[in-house]
């Protein structure tokens, strides 16, 4: 068995399919970051527009109405921080 | 028991696809297929057929819409032929890859440029490696015959794999000829209705073309490689059923003229039919001349070609396309690969002949046999009938 290989090809489903719909969600993504948005509260005006914009979908509003990201899947793209119409994300290294 | 008609081949492949209850028609139309599909939509129109006929756009929708309607659980067919099939060309990687089966003529037809409608094998043989099912056939009966067993061969369980039936353009989409139209209580007990697998179903969803990352890619195409290989004993079998439904006899592999002779040619499509002629006067003549026809193409029948070839010394292949700056012609390639580093393997001599419509006569494969045999058809491959002043 190849290292580089997740399944036998006999394991495969017919013609590649997935018969387990909506398995993308367990793709961590999150692990692809290299930088890492980072939310100044005092800027931000909860205005959801880094939620809409992020490809992932993976921005949520929290109990006190700001916008966070969910680490298992944000890559760190920065379009949050650009789109921001405040400057209140700023992207970090990733690890700092 | 079927009946009799002189039918131009074009509406015989029409009537099969009718006999064989497809629901989904979707075509382009390009010369030399256009008659079939034609012919189909009229039926479709009358209410002859109950099916769906979709006029698109270009053979890249065609072949895009047939795929959608495979993946929703349709039996499909469409048709097409040279630069169409090259139009299609993408997609058909797709159809394969994804294991939808459906059924497609192609009228083969030269490539441009320069522009010609008329016939040769270039068109098919630039979609070798598509992961089809890919079958010649040498006359309108067979055409249509071939037809309907690539709907069974096709939605076989065991392999789940669309399926081309070449016919030559012109020499035999637009020849009329003495047809036998089964009847379709008859076709019904062949063919039963298609079960697909897997189908888009709201109920039981499933996700068909998803990305192969380096982890799988190479798992997929081997899972494809084995459906394909795996294909030939059921396109045996089905033929051999139809034989005893129908008592028409079909193999993966012919052999006409003088069993065990050591000059054989080796034709693919209506040229077989011709050379057949020639190789009956040959043999009338006391020569030592046999032919071997291939009719299943992918996958290729290794075992049953060796058998039929067994004993002989020259092979004459005979190429109906050319591959520029290439050893020799496809069909020719694929033999010397097959004959390499067995012991006794004949000679292999490959003349490319018949190019965008050009006729090859029973005189000429005369002739053929005459400089084989004096071994002046040498070199990796000769282009027949080639006006030169070299010449």
């Amino acid at each position: 068995m190849s290292k580089q290989a997740i399944m036998a090809w006999e394991d495969l489903a017919l013609g590649t399919a997935i018969l387990s719909p909506g398995n993308a969600k367990e793709l961590r993504t999150g692990d692809w970051r290299s930088l890492k948005p980072k939310l100044d509260e005092e800027k931000c005006i909860k205005c959801s527009l880094c939620a809409m914009y992020c490809p992932e979908f993976c921005i949520s509003v929290d109990a006190e109405g700001f916008y966070r990201p969910d680490f298992y899947y944000c890559k760190g793209c920065g379009v949050c921080a650009n789109e921001c119409p405040k400057d209140a994300i700023t992207m970090g290294k990733e690890g700092e | 028991m079927g009946k009799r008609v002189g039918l131009e081949v074009s509406l015989a492949v029409a009537e099969a696809v009718k006999l064989a209850n497809v629901d989904v028609v979707s075509a382009y139309p390009i010369t030399p297929q256009t008659h079939i599909v034609e012919e189909l939509s009229v039926y479709v129109a009358s209410g002859e057929l109950d099916a769906e006929f979709i006029p698109v756009e270009s053979e890249h929708s065609a072949m895009s819409a047939a795929l959608g309607a495979a993946a929703a659980g349709a039996r499909v067919y469409t048709a097409t032929a040279s630069q169409g099939l090259a139009l299609m060309h993408e997609i058909l990687f797709i159809v394969s890859g994804m294991r939808m089966p459906m059924v497609m003529t192609v009228a083969n037809r030269a490539l441009s440029a320069p522009i010609s409608i008329w016939n040769d094998h270039g068109d098919i043989m630039a979609e070798r490696d598509i992961g089809w099912i890919q079958i010649f056939a040498e006359n309108g009966q067979e055409a249509l015959d071939l037809t309907l067993c690539a709907f069974k061969i096709a939605e076989d369980k065991r392999v789940l794999l669309p399926m081309i039936v070449n016919i030559d353009g012109f020499t035999l989409s637009h020849v009329i000829e003495p047809v036998i139209i089964p009847d379709h209580a008859e076709v019904d007990a062949f063919l039963p209705p298609y079960q697909p697998v897997l189908k888009l179903d709201t109920q039981n969803p499933v996700t068909f073309g998803p990305v192969g990352v380096p982890e799988v890619y190479t798992e997929a195409r081997k899972q494809l490689e084995q459906a394909v290989i795996g294909a030939k004993p059921v396109v045996d079998e089905v033929l051999a059923g139809f034989g005893a439904a129908f008592d028409r006899q079909y193999k993966l592999v012919e052999q006409n003229g003088k069993i065990g002779a050591k000059t054989l040619f080796v034709t693919m499509g209506s040229l077989g039919e011709t050379c057949m002629t020639a190789v009956d006067e040959l043999m009338a003549e006391g020569q030592d001349a046999g032919q071997t026809r291939i009719r299943l193409w992918r996958p290729f029948p290794e075992e049953e070609f060796l058998a039929a070839c067994a004993g002989a010394e020259k092979l004459v292949v005979i190429d109906r396309a050319l591959s520029p700056g290439a050893v020799c012609g496809p069909v020719a390639s694929e033999l010397k690969s097959l004959f390499y580093g067995r012991p006794g393997a004949p000679e292999i001599i490959n003349v490319i002949a018949g190019l965008g419509g050009r006729d090859v006569t029973v005189r000429e494969f005369k002739e053929m046999f005459a400089l084989a045999g004096s071994g002046k058809l040498s070199g990796n491959y000769m282009m027949w009938g080639v006006e030169s002043h070299a010449s």
